[in-house]
């Protein structure tokens, strides 16, 4: 059912949303979306992931990944390229978000997604880049614990720097 | 009459609203609009598309219950209502024409697979994409 927020918020915030869409590799930080949305920076992160159901910032992380991956599929670019065009600014932290996002290495996903046979020609492509979007449910930092909790990197939070 | 698809309905926040959008700013015409009481059934058509009406529709009691209409307001301005395809002569030349006219882009037009292609939003935040025919 509905979530009771005010349909004309909902337009404003996605406004913001769109913003990022278009243009994900710059950076978002959280007064620049909220200006977009015309609501305060304090209430913008909550109404945000209450209409979308991610924050903001991890929303801005799938879309990066998300034109990482097809850019790896459709293009034959370095890695590194890709990584600084899709809006990191170390190749460090772009193979190591892709990673615990996709599973895989951005070489790896290259390889797989090169060898396989797409029929998808009648699909316009935004269509298609939306399917090929990563569902992250959880924030990446979390699913970095669960899936290396014996493992200590002081690096692998979900800082700001990784949607700088 | 031609057989095929007759109408195709969109919902909108705002009936005027919508109307305006789509004849001024996207040069639809008006087909049927008749009212009877709070209800409204507004049809427009694309001028070269003469058997194919685009519902602009409300989402109302006493159509759907309260709690429902208001669910589908939330997912009209959420941008989460189905893809809508307009083809067009040329993407740029609409891009500019329409841009100028106030309509909100979300991607201006870009030239890629052997097309030009841009992203546009009606004022309820249902999302086309322009595409060059």
């Amino acid at each position: 059912m509905g979530s009771g927020i005010d349909p004309a918020l909902l337009r404003r915030l996605l406004r913001a949303k769109d913003r990022m869409d278009a243009a994900s590799e710059e950076e978002w930080p959280v007064e620049r979306l909220a200006s977009v949305s015309g609501v305060s920076e304090a209430h913008f992160s909550r109404s945000f992931k209450d209409a979308f159901g991610v924050p903001p910032h991890r929303y801005l992380l799938t879309r990066r990944i998300e034109r990482a991956k097809a850019l790896l599929r459709d293009t034959d670019r370095p890695v590194i390229d890709i990584a600084f065009q899709t809006g990191w600014s170390s190749l460090g932290t772009f193979g190591r978000v892709f990673r615990d996002i996709t599973g895989q290495s951005p070489t790896e996903l290259r390889a797989r997604e090169q060898a396989g046979a797409h029929a998808l020609d009648q699909v316009p492509h935004c269509f298609i880049s939306a399917a090929y979007r990563p569902n992250l449910k959880s924030a990446v930092s979390e699913k970095r614990r669960q899936e290396a909790a014996d493992k200590t990197d002081p690096e692998a939070t979900e800082t700001s720097e990784d949607t700088k | 009459m031609s057989k095929g698809i007759g109408v195709v309905g969109l919902y909108v926040h705002d009936q005027d609203e919508a109307l305006d959008f789509y004849v001024n700013k996207l040069g639809f015409v008006v087909h049927a609009d008749a009212r009877n009481g709070a209800y409204r059934w507004l049809t427009v058509k694309h001028p070269n598309q003469p058997t194919i009406e685009l519902g602009l529709f409300q989402p109302q009691e006493p159509v759907m219950d309260a709690a429902t209409a208001q669910t589908m307001r939330e997912m009209v301005a959420k941008g989460a209502m189905p893809p809508l395809v307009l083809v067009v002569e040329d993407c740029k030349a609409s891009y500019e024409a329409m841009r100028k006219n106030g309509v909100e882009f979300t991607q201006e037009p870009i030239a890629r697979y052997g097309g030009v292609d841009a992203n546009f939003r009606d004022p309820s935040g249902n999302g086309w994409k322009m595409i060059q025919g």
